[in-house]
């Protein structure tokens, strides 16, 4: 773990039995059920799951910016254990920038057309944290600087169209970490970026959140991303947490099938011969969830109790836990 | 393998300086390649120095008086001959651009700062806020915009400032409800988004991050509401609620010319002209302006 690691005892970030969904006449429509988990200080966490398992929801709900009809149903999410939703606007508009930042997926459409970058990142500051126009100027160089931006002086005179797509998210996670915040949300950050760009990418942000001690909650679909950023991870399916563990373990061995349909679905570099499996079918309505397990339906290895009751998350290892009855690798 | 590329470039492969494009804006063309733009801009300019330079133009004082020479025609001595009353034209012309420029200018700047603001406050915010605002400048659009200004210049007692009062205070509707639909889009770009997420406060976003993109929408049509502006200042001096005489104003010369139409044609043509030169100075600019700050629209 992080060298930053100060006070184990409260987690920076954590959510607790969250559910969120749009509130219709006797039957909500739930698009994230149930979900809990918790980020220590420093700690890199990973939400992985396909388009519409609820992992951006999550986080979107963490940074309060559900859409529209969407709304959080029950749950909580402390940060640093405040309680987030118990928080006034004017509260929670404190927090965001030194408390929680967020990087998006396109820089190019997160940052201002008419704007110098270089301004946009002093703003932050300068509301946040009462630095003077020049020193919220100096400070911006300073983070341009540290994200590896050559010649950061000219640079932050530049608009963002002037700007290549890697330098841009560059900005962004400079304009994200310019408070010091100390969790910051990354919303697939680096699916815009060519490989060779979005590694450099990630091995930035991963070094910057070191530096600056602050935790990372990662969301994507690319497990390979995962695999390099993160000490932990969570993976979604239809609004739930399926399995949790650290990344090691659950890469070495995964318990859920739909995990391990993901790691068989993904290209390999160490064994490249290795075909690849696609998972069949599509994920589910949320509106018309199967009985019992959501994934049974696609699972290879579905038995009859699988469609009766819906599967709770249950530890299947030390430190692990999978919402499975029959948890792969494993006799039960 | 990422390490070795950034070895390779560390390692002296030549690295191109950087540079800043030199065309910031949106634009394809640069500004001095818009034809209407560049001979708006010059005709406009025109007309500020004639105004700004009155007292070194006008060969006559505009408001001197001389009986023994009325309704002369042009001469060398008075360029655009006399009025009724034996003062000079030409003064009065110069001396009217004045006053008719600067009543057009306030009587667009307050409307388009008041409006905007507004406008932008009210597509931000949406709800109550939203409701209550666009209910009144419901209220004002039900009305003709004639009707409402001549009506308030009577209630205000004419004279300049009546008349800009007048103006502003119906003509910033339009500003409103044109800033207020830019910023129902604005608002839900992602950079909006992240400039909320990183806490700014309303003003901030508001003013650094929305009415920035938006205002241009605004710039364009306040070119055209100058030229509104000024006929309408020319119609309120016409009905003689305008610019009180003795006054130079291109409306007042106009109505005071009108009676010697037949035989003294000048007096009332050349303040018309005028005001046709001034509108299409304005008109060629604001439409210079749109292909310039909003060239998307223009397809």
């Amino acid at each position: 773990m992080s060298a930053n690691v100060t006070d184990t005892a409260v987690p920076t970030l954590e959510v607790r039995d969250l559910r969120i969904g749009i509130r219709r006449g006797r039957h909500d429509v739930v698009l994230v059920d149930d979900v809990s988990f918790s980020v220590a200080p420093g700690e890199r966490y990973g939400v992985v799951g396909e388009s519409g398992s609820g992992k951006s929801m999550t986080l979107r709900a963490i940074a309060g910016l559900l859409p529209s009809g969407v709304e959080v149903l029950s749950g909580e999410i402390a940060y640093a254990g405040q309680d987030l939703l118990a928080m006034s606007p004017r509260e929670r508009r404190a927090l965001m920038g030194p408390g929680i930042a967020m990087i998006f997926q396109e820089p190019l459409t997160a940052l201002n057309p008419t704007a110098r970058v270089g301004a946009q990142i002093a703003e932050g500051p300068r509301e946040h944290l009462g630095l003077s126009r020049r020193q919220a100027r100096r400070l911006a160089v300073e983070m341009m600087r540290r994200t590896g931006i050559p010649d950061p002086e000219r640079r932050a005179q530049a608009f963002p169209h002037e700007l290549s797509g890697g330098m841009r998210q560059r900005i962004m996670i400079a304009l994200a970490l310019s408070c010091s915040p100390r969790i910051l949300l990354c919303d697939e950050p680096t699916t815009a970026l060519d490989v060779t760009v979005a590694d450099q990418v990630l091995k930035l942000l991963s070094d910057l959140c070191d530096d600056l001690g602050a935790a990372l909650v990662f969301v994507t679909h690319d497990l390979a991303v995962v695999a390099q950023t993160c000490q932990r991870i969570g993976v979604m399916y239809s609004g739930r947490i399926i399995e949790k563990g650290s990344v090691t373990d659950v890469f070495a061995g995964p318990r859920h099938p739909y995990t391990l349909g993901l790691i068989e679905s993904a290209p390999d570099f160490d064994r490249p011969d290795r075909p690849l499996v696609p998972i069949p079918g599509t994920p589910p309505n949320p509106a018309d969830l199967p009985p019992g397990c959501a994934f049974n339906p696609r699972c290879g290895f579905v038995q009859d109790d699988c469609r009766i009751d819906r599967v709770e998350l249950a530890s299947v290892d030390a430190g692990r836990e999978a919402a499975c009855l029959h948890p792969v690798g494993m006799s039960r | 393998m990422t390490e070795a590329l950034v070895t390779a470039t560390a390692a002296g492969l030549p690295r191109r300086p950087f540079r800043l494009s030199r065309n910031r804006s949106r634009a394809l063309r640069p500004w001095y390649r818009i034809t209407p733009l560049v001979t708006g801009l010059t005709l406009v300019t025109f007309l500020v120095l004639v105004a700004v330079l009155a007292p070194l133009i006008a060969t006559h004082d505009p408001l001197t008086q001389n009986l023994t020479a009325i309704l002369q025609p042009p001469s060398a001595e008075h360029w655009l001959g006399t009025d009724k009353v034996g003062r000079d034209v030409f003064s009065r012309l110069v001396f009217g651009a004045r006053i008719d420029l600067r009543v057009g200018f306030l009587a667009v700047l307050i409307p388009f700062v008041v409006g905007s603001l507004l406008g932008a406050v009210s597509g931000y915010f949406g709800g109550i806020i939203d409701a209550v605002i666009m209910r009144i400048v419901d209220v004002f659009f039900a009305f003709p915009f004639y009707v409402l200004v001549i009506a308030l210049v009577y209630v205000l007692g004419s004279g300049e400032r009546a008349i800009y009062l007048a103006i502003a205070a119906v003509s910033w509707v339009s500003y409103c409800r044109i800033v207020r639909a830019e910023v129902l889009v604005a608002k839900n770009q992602e950079y909006v988004v992240a400039a909320r997420l990183g806490g700014l406060s309303h003003a901030r976003i508001i003013g650094g991050h929305i009415l920035r993109n938006v205002i241009a929408q605004a710039v364009v049509y306040a070119m055209s509401d100058i030229v509104l502006d000024i006929l309408a200042i020319v119609t309120l001096g016409y009905l003689g609620l305008g610019i009180q005489p003795p006054a130079p104003d291109w409306g007042g010369m106009i109505i005071d010319g009108q009676p010697f139409i037949t035989t003294q044609w000048w007096l009332a043509t050349v303040p018309g002209l005028a005001v046709v030169f001034t509108g299409l100075a304005l008109s060629l600019t604001g439409d210079g302006l749109a292909d310039l700050l909003a060239p998307e629209r223009r397809k």
